[in-house]
């Protein structure tokens, strides 16, 4: 409960001091030579406030943010189902890894950002071009991450599967993916975040709807209360998905043991 | 018939790095018959558990043969199916309550659910864990996850028994505790047990039979000793008896010369 008030008192502060020195007039200018440019560069808190109850009173976002949010949820899903599928595949069969290892770090290394362009192209300027990108950033955490889980499975464990009689298929299921759960899950809080880097870059590269959109005309119009207000909604979006990772993964993985399990009598 | 037969196993290991490949087991021979407790043990590091392992078909030997009931077994054709193995370190499955990890080998072979979690639970009970079967693994203390890992090895009645020194990470007490319950449970249908230990006090208030280990490497049996002391035993009392003292000092004998041996190269090495 204090933390709560100590960390809205953060945001408040933040506010206040964002408001403070930007507001024209309010204090002596000490940087800029006119009073209204540190507005013009920084935005003001109050604006910024009511682009966004504007947005949703007139129902305008809904749209753009359905686009992106189908996006982002597009690009986690997909990225993170493949992630799975070929972590497993590959931490599982010797060959397999050998043979794509040099392929994997490749394409982990190169900047795939810089693929956007050559999705637009491929999939147009609708929604898959930014699903294709998220997939893409999203597989490569969500992939490494199993591959790792798996290959770190206590081999007790599987030793003592083996001898209580259970078949390749039973250790995978039994043993291999919940060994791996814990390091996936740890992944899916980065990979939320990159699904959403997926659809806003994509949308910032060339679209005609979607949050990254509604930022990307605002720049051309330097209306800079507008750009803050997009990037405040979309963190709130982002923190709801880590939200939900977070419960889903309090449901599966009740077994883990807590930093402390006594409680007050 | 025996029901397990190690005959002349050789186990060398590539060595690491283009080093020297190391022989851990040589030439090795010990056998266990139906309805018998047999202990091996040995100064540490001398490849006890290496032993075990090629017993649970885990480990294919460079050389030498395994039998089960007089049929030979090969790793590669999977692991030892008539043996139930527990393990030293903790192979409970984290992610499974008490019950469920109990009917894990009953799940693995297809039982239905409702009558392998009436077997589980009678076994919860005859462990000394029943009601607490819903709890995971690190809500339990040691001695609580050694008696779930007996829970789920007995709960398939294999016909061997392979332990591979079960109790060494428990306190005293609740190992003698233990060793009572082991007894007891194995007094019931006398299945054949290969128990591993580095505690000849342990081998010797446990078993029918002790076979002495040298040290490492190309360690192999260099002692069989006889234990005729009557049972049913118990191992606190069991331990202060003149015939118990006497045995302990003559295969103490043929011991430790073998740990003295272990202690100086362990010493010796770099």
């Amino acid at each position: 409960m204090k933390l709560r008030v100590l960390q809205v008192g953060v945001f408040a502060a933040l506010v206040l001091a964002w408001h403070v020195l930007t507001k024209p007039g309010l204090l002596p200018n000490f940087y800029f030579e006119q009073d209204n440019r540190a507005a013009f560069f920084f935005g003001e808190p109050a604006k910024v406030f009511w682009v966004i109850v504007d947005w949703f009173a007139s129902l305008e976002i809904f749209q753009h943010l359905w686009v992106t949010l189908l996006e982002t949820l597009l690009g986690f899903v997909i990225g993170a189902a493949f992630g799975l599928a070929i972590g497993l595949w590959l931490a599982l069969s010797d060959t397999a890894s050998a043979v794509t290892e040099p392929y994997i770090k490749g394409l982990n290394s190169m900047p795939r950002v810089v693929l956007a362009p050559i999705f637009a192209v491929w999939f147009g300027l609708g929604i898959w071009s930014k699903v294709a990108l998220g997939v893409t950033l999203v597989f490569f955490v969500v992939f490494f991450n199993v591959y790792q889980g798996v290959r770190e499975v206590s081999p007790t464990l599987l030793a003592n599967a083996r001898m209580l009689g259970a078949s390749r298929r039973q250790l995978l299921r039994s043993i291999y993916l919940p060994s791996a759960m814990s390091w996936v899950f740890a992944s899916l809080h980065n990979a939320v975040g990159l699904a959403f880097v997926g659809a806003v870059v994509g949308e910032y590269l060339g679209s005609a709807q979607g949050v990254g959109y509604l930022i990307l005309q605002a720049e051309g119009t330097f209306d800079i209360n507008t750009v803050f207000a997009g990037i405040i909604v979309l963190t709130a979006f982002a923190l709801v998905l880590d939200a939900v990772v977070t419960m889903v993964e309090r449901r599966l993985m009740t077994w883990q043991p807590k930093a402390s399990e006594t409680e007050k009598v | 018939m025996n029901a397990l037969s190690l005959e002349d196993i050789t186990c060398r290991f590539a060595g690491r790095d283009g080093g020297e490949p190391y022989t851990a087991v040589a030439n090795a021979t010990l056998s266990v018959a139906e309805g018998e407790f047999v202990s091996v043990v040995g100064p540490t590091g001398c490849g006890k558990s290496t032993l075990l392992n090629v017993a649970a078909g885990l480990l294919e030997p460079s050389a030498g043969r395994v039998a089960v009931f007089g049929d030979p077994l090969i790793a590669a054709d999977g692991v030892n199916k008539r043996a139930g193995y527990m393990f030293q370190a903790d192979a409970l499955l984290p992610w499974r309550t008490g019950i469920r990890n109990v009917i894990a080998g009953l799940e693995f072979r297809g039982v239905p659910h409702g009558q392998a979690m009436e077997q589980g639970d009678a076994w919860l009970r005859r462990v000394g864990l029943a009601g607490f079967g819903d709890r995971y693994p690190h809500q339990m203390s040691g001695g609580m996850r050694k008696r779930l890992a007996l829970a789920q090895t007995l709960i398939l009645s294999p016909d061997i028994l392979l332990m591979d020194e079960p109790f060494s990470a428990l306190d005293v007490q609740t190992r003698q505790l233990m060793e009572n319950e082991l007894l007891a449970l194995w007094a019931e249908d006398r299945k054949s047990v290969l128990f591993i230990t580095h505690d000849l006090e342990e081998a010797i208030a446990l078993s029918d039979r002790v076979v002495v280990l040298s040290a490492g490497p190309g360690t192999r049996p260099i002692g069989d000793f006889r234990i005729d002391l009557p049972r049913p035993r118990d191992v606190s009392e069991i331990r202060m008896t003149p015939a118990f003292l006497a045995l302990h000092k003559e295969i103490w004998g043929a011991m430790k010369e073998e740990v003295l041996k272990a202690y100086q190269r362990q010493k010796a090495a770099p």
